[in-house]
């Protein structure tokens, strides 16, 4: 190895203050501070590749015999540089040869410390982790691929995070010169535009012909991912870059430029005003958030928002944006209130035509609206800042009545300014007799739920209410974190948990790809690592099929995770699908499982977790052996490990 | 992104609760055949009501049937032309006594414990 002795980082950027974090990092652009400039310094007797000389050479020279053996201050150290003043806290990888360069110099320059390598069984898995963890950090994690053959198991990881809005800062291993290439993988493992394969659902990327290059289009790629909306950015790293000895010219002019973010943008001002008069205004106005809350600020402001309002608000669960016993909840209730409502305030909805338009699955689709003549509707979103044309997750055409591009977190503070503005003491009154009226039905709500929940209750397969009731006991005196939900367990985690931390729920997987549960979850558990959190998943089974070997990497690096099975034994949504095609053609829908379950064998999935290393349990079918079970395997996971309980449950 | 699975589930169950109630009472027919619960238990499985409403009939994607169902013929009318998502069921993949023998399941299946009895929902 080069040694640390030898390649010093302190003596390689001397002069250099790789600063951290916070300073790196900042909130916005004001806050911005200036980076200073390193001088790299030269390596005594260090040589670069030699240009080509001026003679001719013919096809059947030989190879001029090199007879260097060694390299000292390689590429890939300055790109470890570049990450760690990034704050780069963990890069998630399969190991792969076109990044070996980089690799070697993570664990043996860079000290293996941010960032530190997490090895992953799957390339989906890697980028499954780096989603999981920003939405429980808020800060990307890194993650290092094959250009091609990494790529491509990644690219549906990464669908799922461009369609969720959470930057991924991928590293793409490449060798661009031809001549250099090893015969043989190597080949095969070489593009000429690695990023072509995902440009379609990623925000940028680049392909740095130098370190310099490297540099500021790492910088850059890093303030893009995390500007609204946030998605994932790819910089292409060539072999030879990595692996090629820094020249002394080249090391004299490397630095880390300087990061500042970007201000999220804001609604325009008149805008703003509009929305807050038709807002005070309504009679029966009500909030809808989808991915609103980018932090823990979100949640904070739209509390703001309706209290002011003494507004209903429904949460879609893109984030966690609403404290699930406030009285003004009323998702529960969502499609009477939506239904009632005269205005209606959308906030980073992914479908805000589907939120106010029904489509029945029947033969000819048919629609209806769920909203009354009349009703005014507002849009905040970042994604009109941001849209692409070939992948078609941006859903139907709304017609709102305003439409503001710009960030809805970052615009509330504005139109809670815009709306006390327009409060007088009749309104304030109505607003009153409102909120009475929303926590009756609130209440109502909470009490339905636990009435619902105790139908099946002791059925086996359990009933996911069960299921979710038995988990909710288990950890309600924890600082729980529900890191992955990928079961389509009915809803039952809001209807009988109590939510109000940003942390505690982390939306869904983005473009709905199934195998993204187990990944993200492992990736958030991650983050909560260093909090002390308790993360919770509840696993689906079609889902961990994809990739199981995630499972390995929790128990390989410690991550402690109480993984929870809702082993319904199928890919049910699709059991219902095949059933939907066979009735309308009437057919019958007695041979339809074929495709769509998970029988014969049944997977025994705590036998595949004890495999990989992960303490586990099941297949429990009675109801009432799964809160045992649950506590044992708390446990292991206080311990600092892994555990899973395999339950088989009814279909949702 | 598709639509929130529990904001869906809640407006599937208010509409269906909705259009089922605002169904035209249908006159009870003069021969309405007697459904035997234990033939309506193996149909319940192998026609898939399950898959939506559950093993229970506890309700998941589709709605709750278990203590709730409409009378026979509204029950039937429904099956046959479901006004919302329910796929439908026609006479031909599902004959009108089968219909009889799975209402009749369902009949027995056993109520609700208040939750108040149940220390994990209190």
């Amino acid at each position: 190895m080069a040694s640390k002795k030898a390649v010093d980082r302190r003596d390689f950027l001397k002069g250099v203050a790789v600063t951290g974090a916070a300073a790196l990092v900042p909130e916005t652009a004001a806050e911005a501070t200036p980076q200073a400039a390193p001088a790299v310094a030269p390596a005594a007797g260090q040589t670069s590749r030699p240009a080509p000389g001026p003679v001719a050479v013919r096809e059947t020279d030989p190879v001029a015999a090199r007879d260097e053996l060694t390299v000292e201050r390689p590429g890939g150290d300055f790109m470890v540089d570049v990450l760690k003043a990034l704050s780069i806290e963990y890069v998630a990888a399969n190991p792969g040869s076109s990044f070996r360069g980089i690799h070697e110099s993570i664990l043996n320059y860079g000290g293996n410390q941010m960032p530190e390598f997490i090895t992953c069984c799957h390339e989906e898995s890697s980028v499954a982790m780096a989603h999981g963890y920003f939405k429980v950090e808020g800060r990307p994690m890194a993650v290092l691929c094959h250009g091609t053959v990494g790529l491509q198991h990644a690219s549906m990881a990464i669908y799922n995070a461009y369609c969720d809005r959470v930057p991924v800062y991928l590293l793409a291993g490449n060798m661009l010169d031809a001549t250099h290439r090893r015969p043989g993988a190597e080949w095969a493992h070489s593009v000429q535009d690695a990023a072509a394969l995902v440009r379609d659902f990623t925000k940028w990327d680049d392909t740095p012909r130098s370190l310099r290059h490297f540099a500021e289009s790492a910088v850059r790629a890093y303030k893009l991912a995390m500007t609204p909306p946030m998605r994932p950015v790819v910089i292409v790293i060539d072999g030879e870059l990595q692996e090629d000895a820094i020249s002394p010219e080249v090391a004299a002019e490397l630095r880390v430029p300087k990061l500042a973010l970007a201000a999220p943008p804001q609604g325009d001002s008149g805008a703003v005003a509009e929305a807050a008069r038709l807002l005070v205004a309504a009679q029966n106005p009500v909030i809808v958030a989808d991915r609103l809350a980018r932090t823990p600020a979100g949640i904070t402001r739209l509390i703001e928002l309706a209290e002011t309002l003494q507004a209903a608000v429904v949460d879609q669960h893109g984030r966690m944006n609403f404290p699930t016993q406030h009285p003004l909840n009323q998702t529960e209730s969502s499609g009477q209130v939506i239904g009632n409502a005269d205005v209606i305030l959308g906030l980073e909805l992914t479908d805000f035509w589907g939120t106010v338009t029904a489509m029945r699955d029947q033969v000819h689709q048919p629609t209806r609206s769920r909203v009354r003549p009349g009703t005014r509707l507002i849009s905040i979103s970042a994604v009109d800042l941001n849209t692409k044309s070939n992948y078609q997750d941006f859903q139907r055409y709304p017609e709102v009545d305003i439409a503001m591009a710009a960030d809805a977190e970052a615009t509330l503070p504005s139109l809670i300014e815009a709306c006390r503005k327009l409060l007088t003491d009749d309104r304030r009154r109505i607003f009153q007799e409102r909120r009475v009226r929303l926590e009756q039905a609130h209440a109502r709500s909470r009490e339905v739920a636990r009435a619902e929940a105790a139908h099946g209750w002791n059925a086996s397969p359990v009933s996911t209410a069960r299921m979710v009731a038995e988990l909710g006991a288990v950890i309600k005196n924890e600082d729980w974190s529900l890191v992955s939900e990928s079961g389509n367990s009915s809803g039952w985690v809001f209807r009988l948990w109590d939510f109000d931390k940003h942390y505690q729920y982390l939306g869904d997987a983005g473009g709905a790809g199934v195998g993204y549960g187990a990944p993200a979850a492992v990736g958030a558990a991650l983050a909560n690592k260093k909090h002390g959190r308790l993360s919770v998943n509840i696993q689906a089974d079609g889902d961990l099929l994809y990739a199981p070997g995630v499972l390995w990497t929790a128990a390989h690096h410690r991550i402690p995770l109480l993984s929870v099975m809702h082993n319904n034994r199928g890919y049910h949504q699709e059991l219902m699908h095949i059933q939907r095609m066979a009735n309308r053609r009437q057919r019958g829908i007695t041979n339809t499982s074929t495709g769509s379950v998970i029988l014969d064998p049944n997977v025994d999935f705590a036998k595949v977790a004890q495999g990989l290393g992960v303490y586990a349990e099941g297949p429990i079918t009675n109801p009432n052996d799964v809160g045992p079970a649950l506590l044992r395997a708390l446990a292991v996971v206080k311990k600092g490990e892994p555990a899973l309980v395999d339950v088989v449950t009814q279909p949702r | 992104m598709v639509l929130k699975l529990s904001i869906l589930l809640a407006a599937l169950l208010s509409i269906t609760v909705m259009v089922v109630a605002q169904t035209p009472a249908t006159p009870p027919t003069p021969a309405a055949p007697t459904g035997n619960a234990e033939t309506g238990k193996k149909l319940y499985l192998s026609t898939g009501c399950w898959q939506c409403h559950g093993y229970a009939g506890q309700g998941g994607a589709g709605i709750r049937l278990s203590g709730r169902l409409l009378p026979l013929p509204g029950f039937t009318a429904y099956i046959r032309k479901p006004t919302n998502q329910m796929p439908p069921y026609t006479e031909k993949v599902l004959p009108g006594a089968d219909v009889a023998h799975i209402y009749a399941y369902l009949q027995t299946l056993p109520a609700a414990p208040p939750p108040a009895s149940i220390p994990l929902l209190k």
